[in-house]
């Protein structure tokens, strides 16, 4: 019987078994943010175990609140700074150099194929989309293996998507991932693992397939999974030039980190997207979507652009499409995020900046924001917000708030309506 | 070891996520007692009082998929700084399940059935609950019943209950 990846994963860090299905895994790269790891830090010094297992393992960034909001958060990434600092951990973004974890980790190339991933934040499984096992942990979790260098897991079982067929102009990897846990609901992929295969992930950037990866876990799945291909090492090449020859030896090598044919399957779908609309949800859970169209009329006050989802440059390049030469509506709002100081200053380059400026949105510095409704752009209650970020539940952006996720072009699309409307009327 | 015994608060819905059982604004506290008054603030649960109903309980009963959404242990030391050391559900998000253990405390996974009739027959009394641990049994009582529920966790997840947690059993074993 073959294996899927992540079996080949779990066996190459396995350190050992200690109980039945208690696979407690090594480490290749732990990463930390501002919310969730303060407190371990704390613990950790109280415990008298203010140590790191490895300081070139361990990333850490200030994102979820930045520039600080009050005396709170200032607290909370004086402790990360002061703590990075102490320990050496010499990949540490600080303000001026800060961008959203899952945007900047990847971009900075500390993820590869066959890596095993941990870090306090539910999103790490966006980090799958290069091969590797990415899992969000608490922050117990969190410490152990910032002083051990382990995790203990439970052997995920794996879904698998053979994603056929061609995307539909307009349609992009957000719509397809919220199609997927509409199938899936909040919870069908608990303890497991999604593959995403197929000529549709084959054709898609790494950006693309972080939007796929990254919102796995509003499935409630461990970790979303690309295989390794000539995208990835194009992808990695600045970062991994030196380890190789050439970049076919690249792919040579980090093709072992691919399911086998014959290996086993919790389920398997088989789908053609040729006819996949675009897709937005309502309601307090992700798996509540509907076509946009069933959807179209719908009055928001707020439109966010941004996120570990939806903030990266082939996300403003797509928003700044629709909006070009046009100006958002009078009775909304609009505020975009760019995910890392790097995607800034391409959007910049490429006049992004200026049509969303031009069109009447804020653009922030790279931040999770209005995301989860600590700072720049909370709802006030009973307000309605369409957001390319992943999470709808009740509250998530201010008390009393409705959030509608949704693509990028959706975004910028009802942007201009000022109500939502199906991006295809505004494509070229 | 912690207290496993003690009242029951009954919360009939699926779905309750990390963000309903403490919101993201009070993540930037940095001692779990802070978060104490907060418990379930923005739980969506028609009569639902965060400030009245969750007091002298020490025991959760819900539906599927409790603890969804963020990995914030946050939601594990809301209940714990409240008392609340056992929740017991159909199903629960991987991570809450992991972090409620990993902070010496109990998830249990019951059938449907099992949870049906714990609802069907005990919420709106007065029901206390105590988990025996060396044999495996959920002992239910109110004023005027009582029941034995049989239940299974893994030795991984009995350890870090018996140990108060995963740090102290990490920091021994590797
Ligand atoms: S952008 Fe939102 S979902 Fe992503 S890490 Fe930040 S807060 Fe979490």
């Amino acid at each position: 019987m073959g294996k899927t990846i992540a079996e080949k994963i779990f066996d190459a860090h396995r350190v050992n078994e200690p109980f039945p299905d208690t696979h407690v895994l090594r480490l290749d790269r732990v990463f930390c943010h501002e919310i969730t790891t303060p407190i371990a830090i704390t613990d950790l010094m109280a415990r008298g175990m203010d140590r790191v297992f490895d300081p070139t393992k361990i990333k850490a960034v200030i994102d979820h609140v930045t520039p600080a909001k009050d005396s709170k958060t200032a607290e909370q990434g004086k402790i990360l700074r002061e703590w990075a600092r102490r320990n050496e951990i010499k990949d540490f973004f600080d303000i001026g150099r800060n961008g959203v974890c899952h945007a900047i980790f990847p971009e900075k190339g500390f993820v590869r194929p066959g890596y095993t991933v941990i870090m306090g934040d539910s999103h790490t499984c966006t980090h799958g989309a290069f091969g590797a096992f990415a899992a969000g942990v608490g922050t117990t979790d969190l410490e152990v293996g910032i002083l051990k260098g382990v995790c203990a897991f439970h052997f995920p079982k794996t879904i698998k998507f053979e994603l056929e067929g061609k995307l539909k102009p307009g349609v992009y990897a957000k719509d397809l991932i919220l199609f997927i846990i509409n199938q899936l609901t909040v919870n069908g992929a608990t303890n497991m693992v999604i593959e995403f295969t197929g000529s549709v992930v084959d054709e898609m950037s790494m950006e693309s397939r972080m939007t796929l990866c990254n919102m796995a876990i509003e499935a409630g799945g461990t970790s979303g999974i690309c295989y390794p291909d000539m995208v990835t090492v194009d992808y990695l090449w600045e970062f991994i030039k030196d380890e190789f020859d050439s970049k076919e030896a690249a792919l040579e090598e980090y093709s072992k980190w691919k399911s086998d044919d014959d290996a086993e399957y919790e389920k398997i779908y088989k789908l053609d997207i040729s006819n996949l609309e675009p897709m937005v949800t309502f309601g307090y859970k992700p798996d509540q979507v509907k076509s946009v169209k069933e959807m179209e009329g719908t009055k928001v006050d707020q439109i966010y652009v941004g996120s570990c989802t939806n903030g990266r440059i082939e996300d403003l390049r797509i928003a700044a499409s629709v909006l070009k030469g046009k100006r958002i509506s009078d009775d909304v709002r609009a505020i975009v995020s760019p995910a890392t100081p790097a995607i800034y200053s391409m959007a910049l380059k490429e006049g992004l900046i200026e049509i969303f400026q031009d069109a009447g949105f804020c653009v922030t510095n790279p931040t999770c924001g209005a995301c989860l409704g600590m700072s720049n752009g909370v709802l006030a209650d009973g307000e309605v917000c369409a957001s390319t970020t992943n999470r709808n539940f009740n509250g998530r952006m201010g008390k009393g708030g409705m959030v509608h996720l949704m693509s990028p072009a959706t975004a910028a699309a009802t942007a201009i309506e000022g109500k939502i409307v199906n991006s295809e009327l505004y494509q070229g | 070891m912690k207290n496993f015994k003690g009242k029951v608060l009954f919360l009939d819905r699926s779905d309750i996520n990390t963000d309903e059982i403490i919101p993201a604004k009070y993540l930037t506290e940095i001692t779990k007692e802070a978060l104490k008054p907060y418990l379930l603030e923005d739980l969506s649960l028609p009569g639902f009082d965060n400030t009245d109903d969750i007091k002298g309980k020490t025991v959760v009963i819900t539906r599927e998929n409790f603890g969804c959404g963020s990995s914030r242990e946050h939601a594990p030391w809301a209940l714990e700084v409240n008392g609340i050391n056992v929740v017991l559900a159909e199903n629960f998000a991987r991570i809450f399940r992991q972090n409620m253990y990993n902070c010496g405390m109990f998830a249990i996974d019951l059938p449907k059935e099992k949870i049906d009739f714990l609802f069907d027959n005990y919420s709106g009394e007065d029901t206390t609950i105590e988990i025996d641990l060396e044999k495996d049994l959920i002992l239910v009582s109110s004023p005027n019943k009582s029941d034995v529920i049989e239940f299974k966790v893994g030795e991984f997840d009995k350890t870090l209950v018996k140990e108060g947690g995963w740090i102290g059993y990490a920091d021994k074993n590797y």
